[in-house]
């Protein structure tokens, strides 16, 4: 009895604490419940383009508003709770103050606050599904008027509110975050952890939180405004004369929907890289890892993360080549995402010269995380490269809102991330639990991801060229060419449902591995940072993070923190 | 060049051969680098650690950097030039006047009749079921012959200046056959132009969510010969003209 006591005790402490292992962990979770929602609704998309007549269990036939309040929500979790929860909070608060040699983060109850209102941001998100009208139908974005008058679609009165209730607390939620993390990367270094010591994933926190600090700022001022605009007859965002369903909407003053998409998109193009900048750096560092040999061009990665950061809060414009802005303006934002692709290429190239050095397989073979590694360079790549098409104002005038954009998007953004995720969850999985995650399920559930991935993401391309808009609930209309989409959307469905399914075996592994797992040891990879080597007290740090492969004899690898080896 | 690139339907515009153009020669380049880059990365995984050259010199970095960064400097320069071109002017004066409305769930073209001048528009005065979706003024002697329709009808070899309008939300006027695309901001009136120069049925569609109708937001432009175009806009001018004749 008392034992079940103490164990329930100790299970409160972990949820109820500011200890930043436990509270990267509750992220991870918390994200993971996120992701399996975001999942399910995408499968009912999916289910709904080819075959409308479907009923959902528990839910009945999807009609449109049903299907946009599918993609609403399936973007906003992904976006919010998945690809910037789960590398910046998550694992930002798990791994970030121990590689740097720091025993807690700056503010530990800020970060323990942080959580905490993520997780009632989630809650209230999940409950627009249960309100009156359910889930909001305008997309992640938003775009006003759409979003600011409830009378606009079903959704748009309670669930749009309880969306910009969320994403607030979300806000302020990252923010408090951001700035955890910024003073702990400044503040809480130990002694010999120069900034040029750092490794490359803090070197990615670190930017990730200066540009959270600017967008997710304007995006919380952005919903504040919306939310005046529905219920204090502000009108920042509605114009005059405007009239919906028919009824003329009380007078407003001039506003502009325009106002909104600036301010949305500035924060939501260096929300992307805030989502992507982590990968990067671990990219980086595994690649360093599992080749046994330094990061080719340290100074460059560092400067390119810096070069991209800076560039990702001047592209925004790039959303909007066809939204009414003027053509002029166009041009600029054209030129300064042409500029940006230049580090990103350059990281890119930097990538595959350190994996030309070769393998070597003394060490490793091909381990789970360093597939997954590759999985998220071969992503990037695909989605990048479709990244100067979309940069060209008069390309995208005809992709805009398309497939193409889609499939750009969920390559570079969405599979390049969750690869970069699976990456980090095998190579950090011992810190958790002293265990390695099984390696033939990791193969499997590897192998079945990227071909679900591909499957289902390339074929979108084709989509897009032939001109099929985004947000369309049917294949049908007046207009009959639509129709002819569906032996392609329904191929892309069936390889949907395998990278769906496929996932099964990553939970699999996770509980497996968690307690029937091979006994890892303290340093299974042989990895230099701080995480895996950290004494206890007092750690000093003596050189730079990727000191691999300098001694042909074993072993090849120098903890940054270990002792000066005896000269030769 | 191929004249039609794969899974893109065809064009009808005159100035869509030099975006296809564009695409064609973008896709090819791209696709190439992605095949380029895949190939390397799976025959990287092939070597082992002694097999020759380690690319560890600064020049096997910046060498392909420097390659790329012309590419996309090509890609700026001749996407920036076609953008210009299609977009930083004006319609021709003697171009034809077309307004677009978007409305939940629906497109409305209007065209400005024998005067060459649309009639105003009052928001105050929209009531669709009684005939009126755009909030016309009567009493403006501009607005008696206007013509209001649920399809686009445009003569081929003319340039057109569109007009883009929204009443409620924001909608995306879309003609994929075209290579037209451009967002309907209410309290914003969008202009475009083009000269579709190939007679045919080509889809219009709403390209951005506008609620939930938005995937039935669809209609048609329908290219037709000078003479054709003449004969649709007699027959569907107002009725009470013809009285007046």
């Amino acid at each position: 009895m008392s034992q079940i006591m103490h164990k329930k005790v100790a299970r409160r402490s972990k949820i109820f604490t500011t200890d930043h292992r436990s509270i990267g962990i509750n992220y991870l979770l918390l994200s993971l419940v996120a992701v399996a929602i975001g999942t399910i609704l995408s499968l009912f998309m999916r289910i709904h383009i080819i075959a409308p007549g479907w009923k959902i269990p528990f839910w009945g036939v999807v009609p449109p508003e049903g299907y946009l309040a599918l993609v609403t929500m399936h973007g906003t979790l992904m976006v919010f709770f998945v690809l910037t929860t789960a590398p910046v909070s998550g694992f930002g608060s798990l791994i970030l103050p121990t590689q740097i040699g720091a025993r807690r983060m700056a503010f530990p109850l800020l970060n323990a606050l942080s959580f905490w209102l993520t997780t009632l941001s989630l809650a209230v998100l999940l409950a627009a599904f249960f309100v009156i009208g359910g889930a909001p139908i305008s997309g992640w974005t938003n775009y006003p008027p759409l979003s600011a008058i409830a009378a606009a679609g079903p959704g748009q009165a309670a669930g749009m509110d309880l969306w910009l209730v969320s994403i607030g607390v979300f806000c302020l939620a990252s923010i408090l975050g951001a700035v955890n993390q910024l003073t702990t990367i400044i503040a809480k270094r130990c002694q010999g952890m120069m900034l040029m010591r750092m490794p490359l994933t803090v070197w990615s926190w670190l930017v990730t939180a200066i540009l959270i600090l600017f967008a997710f700022s304007i995006l919380l001022a952005a919903v504040v405004l919306l939310f005046s605009d529905r219920h204090l007859a502000t009108s920042f965002f509605i114009p005059s004369g405007e009239v919906i369903n028919g009824l003329a909407i009380d007078p407003h003053a001039n506003g502009s929907p325009m106002l909104w998409l600036h301010l949305f998109w500035f924060f939501g193009h260096p929300e992307v890289y805030i989502a992507i900048l982590p990968a990067m750096g671990l990219t980086s560092s595994l690649l360093a890892n599992f080749t046994r040999k330094p990061v080719f061009g340290y100074r460059f990665m560092v400067t390119t993360t810096l070069l991209i950061g800076f560039f990702g809060l001047l592209v925004w414009g790039h959303h909007m080549f066809v939204s009414g802005m003027n053509p002029y303006a166009g041009t600029a934002f054209a030129l300064t995402t042409m500029a940006i692709a230049i580090p990103s290429s350059g990281k890119v190239l930097g990538w595959l010269a350190m994996l030309w050095r070769g393998r070597d397989s003394r060490v490793h073979p091909l381990p789970t995380p360093m597939l997954f590694t590759l999985g998220f360079l071969s992503f990037f790549i695909a989605g990048g490269l479709t990244g100067p098409i979309l940069a060209q104002p008069v390309l995208d005038a005809y992709l805009h809102n398309t497939y193409f954009v889609v499939a750009h998007f969920h390559l570079i953004m969405a599979m390049a991330g969750v690869f970069s995720l699976f990456a980090a969850v095998y190579y950090w999985f011992p810190l958790l639990t002293g265990r390695l995650m099984n390696e033939r399920l990791g193969k499997w559930h590897f192998w079945l991801s990227l071909i679900g991935a591909y499957g289902t993401f390339f074929p979108m391309h084709f989509a897009g060229l032939a001109g099929l808009p985004r947000h369309y609930a049917q294949l049908t209309g007046s207009t009959s060419t639509l129709a002819s989409f569906l032996p392609l959307q329904t191929g892309i469905t069936h390889t949907a449902f395998l990278l769906a399914g496929a996932q099964l075996l990553f939970l699999i592994n996770l509980f497996w591995s968690a307690h029937r797992g091979q006994s890892a040891g303290n340093n299974p990879w042989l990895a230099t940072t701080l995480e895996w080597a950290a004494p206890a007290e007092g750690c000093i740090v003596r050189r730079g993070p990727y000191e691999y492969g300098f001694h042909r004899n074993l072993p090849d690898f120098i903890p940054q923190c270990a002792e000066d080896p005896e000269q030769e | 060049m191929t004249d039609h690139i794969w899974w893109m339907p065809p064009n009808g515009a005159l100035h869509g051969a030099a975006i296809d153009h564009l695409m064609w020669w973008n896709l090819t380049a791209l696709t190439t680098l992605f095949l380029l880059a895949h190939i390397f990365l799976i025959a990287a995984l092939f070597r082992t650690r002694k097999s020759g050259n380690d690319l560890s010199q600064l020049r096997w970095k910046f060498l392909p950097l420097a390659g790329l960064t012309l590419l996309y400097a090509w890609m700026a320069i001749s996407a920036q030039k076609l953008w210009a071109t299609i977009r930083f002017q004006g319609a021709a004066p003697n171009a034809l006047q077309v307004e677009i409305t978007g409305e939940q769930f629906q497109w409305y073209f209007r065209y400005p009749g024998a005067d060459a001048t649309f009639g105003l528009t009052r928001p105050e005065l929209i009531n669709a079921p009684a005939g009126n979706p755009l909030g016309v003024d009567r009493t403006d002697e501009h607005s008696a012959d206007d013509i209001i329709s649920s399809i686009l009808i445009l003569p081929a070899g003319h340039e057109v200046d569109l007009g883009i309008r929204s009443i409620d939300v924001i909608h995306g006027f879309f003609i994929p056959g075209m290579r037209v695309k451009q967002n309907a901001v209410p309290g914003m009136e969008m202009h475009i132009h083009f000269t579709p120069d190939t007679p045919g049925d080509y889809p219009i569609l709403c390209s951005q969510v506008c609620g939930s109708g938005h995937a039935r937001m669809q209609t048609h432009l329908q290219v037709v010969s000078e003479n054709e175009y003449e004969i649709w806009l007699k027959k569907h001018a107002p009725e009470h003209l013809g009285a007046t004749k």
